[in-house]
């Protein structure tokens, strides 16, 4: 049952990274016996929220009140030590050790002296183990494990810890949907239990079920706080995760279909060690296509793009131009035409805007180049004034504007747009979808959008794939999106 | 499981009672040559309590190992001091200078710490160049005492402290402590959040590594006779340890004996080849870190299991 008095009080928590604020004046409280979900797509701030709960980074300002003791700032072990645990997204285990051995270093004092194990520690451990349903894999190697027990190990380090407020990394990032039921069951066991739970996710959707309350964050601070369907409802996270009203300008599908096939993937699947990112999507993009791959964060959506730029392994077929791709060589397919413009923007931050270009433009003659940049700064009139300035110092606006000339500077047939409305302002998005039209009513490239935010991604797409957890879930033209998928995608 | 490790431990009791009856047979070059081999096997092993087990890689072990030999050397042949006392001297000089790097290196993350323990080396060689009054220079610096002119009763000792170093070392590694270096090693955020000062525990395998690595050398001092820069200290010798490390298994500490013994039996072995040998060796040694990046017992366990 949920506490009279809250057990962790975070007050006015902020963090900056140089001239970036990643968390604006938090303020929050998480009780004993409740599941909060902290909630906010990326870039919003929730991990660096989390992380400083955590002490693994240091807040600018603000007080972390653990029963009242302020924690802000103190190193992670001793943060650890007063009763927080955190159940890590991705940890590296002790590979050489056993599964139970692994348990039992959470349950470990922190001392240099101490040689053996205290006494009863390995018969907590298999207890714990049995909690978590290990039981059968006790002696086996971590390497040897399925993705979801390293998860439940990784839920067993923490609860042999037994900590008093337990934080927990996307719980259910990479796991089967038979998976998910378990581990949630696992998350309400952690409360039962009287313990304080904050889930850092994506979206709601994933943690609606598990959560007593939701705290949504955008750009750094608090933009709803509440039940997760009083959240699901409320305006400004809609506006965040959808975006307004919602247009949109397909053009007839006859037309798009008389075009031939430029990129057609078929049943590709991706692992990340054991954890499956992506499973069997099929999708064909025409010459001159606009496409857009939406999705909430953690969908899937840029392991899809990494896979067709040959950026990580893949099963399934991928075939460019009418021929199915043998080889993933980035280099080679990105001079084949195939540029993607990452999430990450991957700019040379101590180079200037105009270096940033000409290292694209490399393999164009120099008239060309030249011309090239023109129509460039055309189209981003802002980088022309910022040409000789550091990429780093530009603001995240300036930065997509840069990192998507940038991909267009290598004259691509496709070009991959990744999340580009990531952390921008409003008014930003409206430059950029300027943009985006303008290259589709004036040139021949053929754009491939992934975007969580519906409004950014409709109004110039004339398809539309959506995926969830790493499955196509629906596909059609943006006309029919918000009446057939648009309800549930929240 | 069990059945391989009862195994494991009859090879090794094997082995060891081998080069316990070796004396009896073999002539007091042999000896010689193994001798210089066991001081090895710890320099070696204490590397790889660092590396192997608390994921922190030393580019100079021979910083720590100068300190315990020139410390030794300095104190017996310069201080007056008796052997045994030189000894704990030249220890207790690489443990404060081995902590008092490790301290600021640890703050720095990635390459870095990695970068000061080679600089350190460095460091150390052109203080004992440029302090060549005390410390013999390029030359040397020689000792009066010695542990022992019988090339058996050398033998003896190298072996005895090979055994107990090694045992000392194995079982800190397999001990819970050394559960948590590996674990913080492995993913130091993740140490801490289970409660870890993970920074004390580095420290503390620091200084282990350098009593442990400071002992050898200054023991080595005393069986050579000498102290110079071309048997402690020279980037080379480090090297050597760190490939002996890597050659006979990452995460052993018994590895790193049988690595050390190797190169150096092996180096002896091809002597015949001249300027080749030690071409020889360097090749065998690279072979074994890239087609058997588990080492040489990571290479054993591998064909048991196949």
């Amino acid at each position: 049952m949920k506490e009279a008095t809250p057990r962790l009080v975070v007050e006015g928590l902020s963090k900056r990274f140089g001239g970036l604020v990643a968390v604006k004046s938090l303020d929050f409280s998480l009780y004993g016996g409740e599941i909060l979900g902290l909630i906010g797509p990326n870039g919003s701030g929730k991990s660096t929220a989390m992380q400083m709960v955590m002490g693994v980074v240091k807040p600018t300002a603000g007080r972390i009140l653990l029963d009242g003791v302020d924690q802000a700032g103190r190193p992670t072990h001793q943060i650890a030590r007063a009763g927080v645990g955190l159940v890590f997204q991705h940890a590296r285990p002790l590979r050489l050790q056993t599964v139970l051995q692994n348990i039992l270093l959470g349950l470990l004092p922190d001392s240099l002296t101490r040689l053996r194990p205290p006494p009863g520690a390995l018969d907590r451990a298999r207890e714990i183990a049995t909690l978590c349903g290990l039981d059968k894999v006790l002696d086996r190697t971590p390497a040897s494990l399925p993705f979801a027990d390293l998860r439940r190990m990784e839920m067993a380090k923490v609860m042999a810890r037994d900590p008093r407020v337990v934080l927990v990394d996307e719980p259910f990032a990479g796991l089967a949907r038979d998976e998910v039921e378990d581990f949630a069951a696992l998350i309400r066991a952690f409360r039962d239990q009287g313990r304080a739970v904050m889930l850092v996710d994506h979206n709601v959707k994933s943690i609606a079920a598990l959560a007593d309350r939701v705290l949504a964050l955008y750009l750094g601070e608090k933009i709803a706080e509440g039940t997760p369907d009083h959240v699901m409802r409320d305006e400004t996270v809609r506006r965040v995760y959808i975006g307004g009203a919602i247009e949109t300008h397909e053009r007839p599908e006859a037309e798009i279909n008389a075009h031939q096939v430029l990129l057609d993937v078929a049943d590709l699947s991706v692992f990340y060690g054991k954890a499956q990112a992506l499973d069997q999507i099929s999708l064909k993009v025409h010459q001159g296509e606009f496409v857009s791959v939406v999705g909430l964060n953690g969908a899937g959506k840029t392991s899809l793009f990494n896979a067709m730029s040959g950026l990580v392994p893949h099963q399934g077929t991928i075939s460019w131009d009418g021929e199915i791709r043998r080889k993933a060589d980035p280099a080679a397919i990105a001079r084949a035409g195939l540029v993607q413009c990452a999430e990450t923007r991957e700019l040379l931050g101590t180079m200037s805007v105009a270096d940033n270009l000409d290292l694209a433009a490399q393999r164009l003659p120099v008239a060309e180049q030249k011309s090239r940049q023109d129509w460039l700064f055309g189209l981003f009139p802002i980088l022309k004034s910022r040409r000789a300035q550091q990429a780093r110092t530009l603001s995240g606006g300036e930065q997509q504007m840069l990192a998507i000339a940038r991909a267009l500077m290598m004259k691509p047939r496709l070009l991959i747009l990744d999340e580009p409305t990531l952390g921008l302002a409003p008014v930003i998005l409206a430059q950029l979808s300027d943009a985006l039209r303008v290259l589709r009513e004036t040139t021949d490239i053929t754009l491939l959008l992934g975007e969580q935010n519906i409004t950014f991604a409709l109004p110039h797409a004339d398809r539309v794939y959506l995926i969830e957890h790493g499955r196509l879930v629906w596909q059609g033209t943006p006309a029919r999106f918000a009446e057939e998928a648009g309800k549930n995608y929240l | 499981m069990q059945a391989f490790k009862t195994r494991n431990i009859l090879i090794l009791a094997a082995i060891l009672a081998i080069l316990v009856i070796l004396p009896f047979g073999a002539g007091s070059y042999v000896l010689g040559v193994l001798t210089t081999a066991f001081y090895f096997a710890v320099f070696a092993m204490s590397w790889d309590l660092l590396f192997g087990y608390a994921g922190e890689v030393n580019f100079g072990p021979t910083f720590l190992i100068g300190l315990g030999a020139y410390g030794a050397g300095i104190g017996n042949a310069l201080l007056g001091m008796p052997l045994p006392i030189a000894v704990l001297f030249g220890t207790a000089a690489a443990v404060i200078g081995g902590v008092a790097l490790a301290i600021p290196a640890l703050k720095l993350s990635g390459p870095y710490l990695g970068l000061i323990t080679l600089v350190a080396v460095l460091l150390l060689q052109q203080a004992i160049v440029i302090f060549a009054g005390v410390s013999g220079g390029e030359i040397g610096l020689s000792v009066p005492s010695v542990l022992s002119i019988s090339s058996k009763i050398n033998y003896a000792y190298a072996l005895i402290f090979m055994i107990i170093s090694g045992a000392i070392l194995l079982t800190i590694a397999r001990s819970s402590l050394g559960m948590i270096l590996q674990a913080a090693g492995q993913d130091r955020v993740a140490a801490a959040a289970l409660g870890f000062d993970v920074t004390r525990h580095k420290i503390l395998a620091f200084a282990v590594s350098a009593f442990f690595s400071g002992l050898a050398g200054a023991l080595l001092v005393f069986y050579l006779g000498t102290a110079s820069v071309n048997a402690v200290v020279d980037l080379a010798i480090g090297i050597r340890v760190i490939i002996a490390a890597v050659m006979g298994g990452r995460r052993t500490i018994i590895g790193g004996a049988i690595g050390a013994i190797f190169l150096i039996v092996a180096a002896e072995l091809l002597r015949p080849l001249g300027q080749l040998s030690s071409f020889v060796v360097a090749l065998m040694a690279l072979g074994v870190i890239m087609f058997f990046p588990d080492g040489l017992l990571g290479m054993i366990a591998a064909r048991r299991r196949s």
